[in-house]
């Protein structure tokens, strides 16, 4: 009786450690009608600032051998459908996990032999809202298998790892609370498929890593360095568990 | 400064300093989740669901703690809390109305819940406010300091016990 009941416990817990939320919700179903209808028009959307840049930086020759982005990868509208939605995902070279801004910084060291740009930087942000808007209504769908595993496992350990002096983890705002209000904020379900979005707040575009900052800043916790692995495998975890919202960039939230 | 049953076990010259609860109702000791904790500086008790005891000499001021409360570097309670002395539209859903708490509970139980409101439930999302152990991660600033002094935690609950 006793094994029985601690086999239901113990059944009961792993069912509630990573979870898709149930309706899957993008945020911005959350956000308030104007931040809505400023996404949604593409001549309001302040995010296209960024995603304009980066039509121009695709086309823009750098490094040492004078390619651009299109030298090799052609028409973006094209070539680049579909891929965000597969980020992040095991670079099959280093066998590391990579977003999507590092597979754009791949390229430029690999193939452009460029400089490296600054994560947050203003070009790697345009550049990468300019790839993933091409996946605008694509599904997310990354994988967990295989060499991503043990990232899957980190993220979601991760996710559920209370932090900070405020001691909380994401999933009790994310999980437990969506739809009710911090403040005169409503809770999302904290999902990244509009990323890199732009934000009233910040008064620029930002990737999700700068997302993860603010929430480690709010519950008062130490934050890693743009690029981190934790932030990777956290970025995967997130990408598993909004598997099937479509890709919104560039998204806008207050 | 921690007078009563506040006893001090080691003493640290930083005003932020280390905090162990005591747990002495077994029932409760066992809920706790930091009873094997070593850090402490001063220990104060927990009886049936209460820290019956000041953790400050002077006595809490509902003035003062209203504006602890409010503070977005203090209490910022209405960030999860809707409170009925402040504005409603920037008033969080996360946590129950405070409206009449000071009438549902003991000052002994409003003092618990601010120090720390996982003793009573563990799954709480309410932080601890006077409580430096058993966190993780904790941005530099803030590392060994509770969220509220001892004094702003007598002039909070002073003032939710004006809330009647």
């Amino acid at each position: 009786m006793t094994a029985c009941l601690l086999a239901i416990v113990i059944l009961a817990a792993c069912s509630t450690q990573a979870a898709q939320p149930v309706p899957l919700k993008s945020g911005v179903e959350f956000a308030s009608a104007d931040v809505r209808s400023l996404q949604q028009d593409d001549f309001a959307n302040p995010g296209m600032l960024w995603v304009t840049r980066g039509a121009k930086l695709w086309l823009e020759p750098a490094g040492s051998d004078g390619k651009a982005c299109g030298t090799c990868h052609g028409d973006a509208n094209r070539s680049m459908k579909g891929v965000a939605s597969r980020y992040p995902r095991i670079d099959s070279v280093s066998t590391g996990l990579i977003n999507l801004e590092g597979r754009i910084q791949q390229c430029r060291e690999r193939r452009q032999h460029a400089p490296l740009m600054a994560y947050e930087s203003d070009e790697l942000l345009a550049l990468t809202a300019y790839v993933a808007s091409q996946s605008r209504g694509i599904p997310v769908n990354v994988e967990i298998d295989g060499f991503h595993r043990a990232h899957f496992e980190r993220g979601r350990a991760m996710y559920y790892q209370r932090v900070g002096q405020m001691n909380l983890a994401c999933t009790n705002c994310h999980d437990a609370n969506w739809s009710k209000k911090l403040g005169a904020e409503t809770v999302s379900q904290g999902h990244g498929n509009a990323y890199p979005i732009y934000r009233l707040e910040w008064q620029a575009a930002g990737s999700l890593q700068r997302r993860f900052r603010s929430c480690l800043s709010g519950v008062r916790a130490e934050m890693f360095p743009y690029g981190a692995a934790e932030y990777l495998d956290l970025e995967l975890y997130l990408a598993w568990r909004g598997q099937g919202l479509a890709i919104e960039t560039p998204g806008v939230r207050r | 400064m921690y007078p009563g049953n506040g006893k001090l076990s080691h003493v640290t010259t930083d005003f932020t300093c280390r905090i162990r609860m005591l747990v002495l109702v077994a029932g409760i000791a066992v809920l706790s989740p930091r009873a094997d904790a070593q850090s402490a500086a001063v220990t104060f008790r927990i009886e049936a669901g209460e820290i019956r005891t000041p953790l400050a000499a002077d006595a809490g001021d509902a003035t003062r703690g209203r504006a602890a409360a409010a503070a977005r570097d203090g209490g910022n309670c209405q960030l999860c809390h809707a409170l009925p002395d402040m504005q409603a539209v920037f008033a969080g859903t996360l946590a129950p109305p405070l409206h009449g708490v000071g009438a549902r509970l003991t000052e002994g139980q409003l003092r618990l819940r601010v120090v720390d409101s996982s003793v009573v439930n563990r799954d709480t999302i309410m932080p601890a406010y006077y409580r430096v152990d058993g966190l993780r991660q904790v941005a530099a600033a803030f590392r060994e300091k509770p969220i509220l002094s001892a004094q702003q935690v007598e002039d909070v609950v002073a003032y939710l016990k004006t809330l009647r």
